[in-house]
């Protein structure tokens, strides 16, 4: 201990350089954390009010009952978590799978499909899904389009896991096994949490590509919104159609905004 | 024979906390190459000592390296610490017990300073006291403030700071032997220079079995107590102390490899420390000027060295820069040298002081005496005639 030299002496020169601390957001994240819910608020207070005020007649009222938005507001986020839940349950284990040794030849294979999957007519995917599994009492409606989602919803959460862990510079990895961690423990310890903000990114791309599509699941009675959009056409009610793609958008913004809080809040400190 | 360090003393052995490594016709063979990377390589690193692996790019050194923790499995041949062989427990185990230090210090970026150091020492089960106890010893070692630097993440430190938390990342579970692959490399040749005079002091404090890889033949000089050159294949040209191999080269293929000048690079054999200093006039902060004015003339100095109450030097201003009645410190900052700088670095330092010396100071920076261009000549003179003998 005696040998070293005092901390004035190791404090100067090149080598203590300007500590820069880390900020965790800068500007335009901070305006993409404010403004989505300041518009998704204005836009459902706008609903509101047009729905209290406006001169509506027999049908329109009762398709825009209070209860039944609601209902389908609800079917249509159970539609967009499930869907999501087993989108990141399914692709980031897949993910990982494909960047480890033997395997990771498989992945470009397994992104090809999941792509496919994901440039597929989301309708048709749907609809022949429907009838394929129709005949069977366990797929309802809800759960097919909750099926459908999920391979609809794979590819972005797939492609940037994989991408996130082979972003993660090879000298970490190698730093860490070269210490003595284990394999599994470098990759939950090092690779992951490096890795992570590249995942959150696809799981927020996915989250936006879930919700829109779920306004498809009305036509296999799946519910959501799209059967507010629906009937609107079919019964040649303007006014209901744009109410519920009004709120539709809303909600995908609103879902976007959860995505972007997600990926804030799972980005390791010290990036 | 090493002038260096001082390996063979009875004190030193005694204190030795390094483990041998001897490697026996190790063969690295990769699958589609023809020539093998390490073509039965046999070597014995003794306890205790640093040995610098040199040769070109694509010779074998890092592989050599990597085969001793096994992040590279040998293809055939042995190799053993303190007489275990490495494939003796699994290779978890025993990188645990073999510290490794990587080139720019290869931190975890999203762990702070504190986390990165205690990964090993968790791995091991240590509890949180120690662990932490551990964390602040090793930043004192290394030369950090553990209050300010603990806390801290890699991106907020400069790049020789980083390197400083990588070596105490290696040092962590107090290995006996420490795998060290171009540790210094991304470093720039001042902050580079510092580590390696802090390694060394740490060094003599622990006297662990180091193994480091370079490229840098001047490194692998002041830093070795052996040097091992290798050609292709890690077939080894010289493994010997580094005056033998500036002073005896073995072959051409040395020679050309530790390059011309070699009285120069003798230069960095030799420490500060061991060459007598100057004892130029002093003067203590808030000492009466015509005094210390007095003192310089009968001495014949045009400057004087200024000390602050812990014998630090703070200045060194010319006797006519002198003002006021009482010695104040300088505004300007003084360059020094350790002690255990080599006589490269120190010529380096007087080059760029318009005195041609450079302040020598010891531990906690306490001022030692002076070293002038005279002193550096008359030792190149002195290598040169026992060099010729």
């Amino acid at each position: 201990m005696s040998d070293l030299r005092g901390d004035t002496a190791v404090t100067a020169g090149p080598d203590a350089g300007p500590v820069r601390r880390a900020r965790r957001i800068d500007r335009e994240t901070a305006g993409m954390l404010v403004v989505p819910p300041v518009l998704v608020l204005l836009v459902v207070a706008g609903f509101v009010w047009w729905r209290q005020t406006a001169d509506l007649d027999a049908t329109e009222r009762r398709q825009l009952r209070w209860s039944t938005v609601l209902d389908q507001v609800v079917q249509h986020v159970q539609l967009t978590v499930a869907a999501s839940v087993l989108v990141v349950l399914i692709a980031v284990p897949l993910g990982i799978m494909l960047t480890r040794g033997r395997l990771s030849r498989f992945s470009p294979l397994v992104v090809g499909i999941a792509n496919i999957g994901q440039s597929a007519p989301s309708i048709g995917l749907l609809v022949l899904t429907w009838i394929w599994l129709n005949d069977f009492g366990f797929w309802s409606g809800f759960r097919v389009a909750v099926l459908t989602l999920t391979l609809y919803g794979l590819l972005p959460v797939l492609r940037n896991t994989i991408t996130g862990l082979q972003g993660v510079d090879p000298a970490l990895v190698e730093a860490g096994r070269g210490i003595g961690m284990s394999g599994p423990a470098v990759l939950l310890r090092v690779e992951m949490p490096l890795a992570l903000p590249v995942i959150m990114a696809g799981v927020r791309t996915s989250l936006v590509l879930v919700v829109g599509t779920a306004t498809l699941a009305t036509f296999i009675n799946g519910g959501g919104l799209g059967s507010t959009i629906t009937s609107g056409i079919n019964l040649f009610r303007f006014s209901v159609m744009v109410a519920g793609a009004v709120l539709v958008a809303a909600l995908a913004l609103l879902v976007e905004w959860l995505g972007r809080v997600l990926e804030v809040l799972a980005r390791p400190k010290g990036l | 024979m090493t002038t260096t360090e001082p390996t063979a003393t009875d004190e030193a052995r005694r204190d030795i906390s390094g483990a041998e490594i001897v490697l026996k016709d190790v063969v690295k063979r990769y699958p589609g190459q023809r020539t093998p990377a390490v073509d039965g390589l046999s070597l014995t690193i003794p306890a205790g000592e640093i040995v610098m692996f040199v040769g070109p790019s694509g010779c074998g050194k890092t592989t050599s390296l990597k085969m001793i923790n096994r992040l590279i499995e040998p293809t055939s041949g042995t190799i053993t610490i303190d007489g275990e062989d490495v494939r003796g427990k699994g290779e978890n185990e025993l990188r645990r017990h073999v510290g490794y230090v990587i080139q720019g210090g290869s931190l975890f970026p999203h762990m702070t300073v504190e986390k990165n150091i205690a990964v090993v020492p968790k791995l091991l089960g240590w509890d949180a006291d120690r662990v932490r106890e551990r964390v602040t010893e090793l930043l004192d070692l290394v030369g950090l403030d553990p209050d300010a630097y603990r806390g801290r993440y890699p991106r907020e430190l400069s790049g020789g700071q980083q390197q400083r938390v990588g070596v105490a990342r290696g040092l962590a579970a107090d290995p006996p032997v420490i795998l060290m692959d171009e540790p210094f490399g991304a470093v720039d040749p001042i902050t580079r220079q510092r580590l390696q005079d802090e390694l060394l002091s740490i060094q003599r404090e622990l006297r662990k079995t180091i193994v480091c890889v370079t490229h840098d033949i001047d490194e692998a000089i002041k830093l070795g107590d052996r040097i091992l050159i290798l050609r292709e294949g890690a077939e080894v040209a010289q493994y010997d102390s580094p005056e033998m191999i500036l002073s005896a080269p073995a072959d051409d293929f040395v020679a050309d490899f530790v390059g011309a000048g070699s009285s120069l690079k003798a230069l960095s054999l030799a420490r500060v420390g061991e060459v007598e200093l100057r004892s130029p006039t002093t003067a203590r902060i808030g000492e009466s000027t015509d005094e210390v004015r007095r003192r310089a003339e009968a001495n014949g100095d045009r400057a004087v060295i200024v000390l602050d109450a812990r014998d630090r030097p703070v200045g060194w201003p010319w006797v006519r820069q002198l003002k006021g009645d009482q010695i104040v410190a300088p505004e300007e900052d003084v360059v020094d040298v350790d002690q255990r700088a080599t006589l490269n670095d120190a010529l380096d330092t007087m080059l760029s002081s318009s005195h041609g010396a450079a302040i020598v100071t010891g531990d906690r920076n306490q001022y030692l005496g002076v070293v002038d261009f005279a002193t550096v000549t008359e030792h190149v003179r002195a290598m040169e005639e026992r060099a010729g003998e």
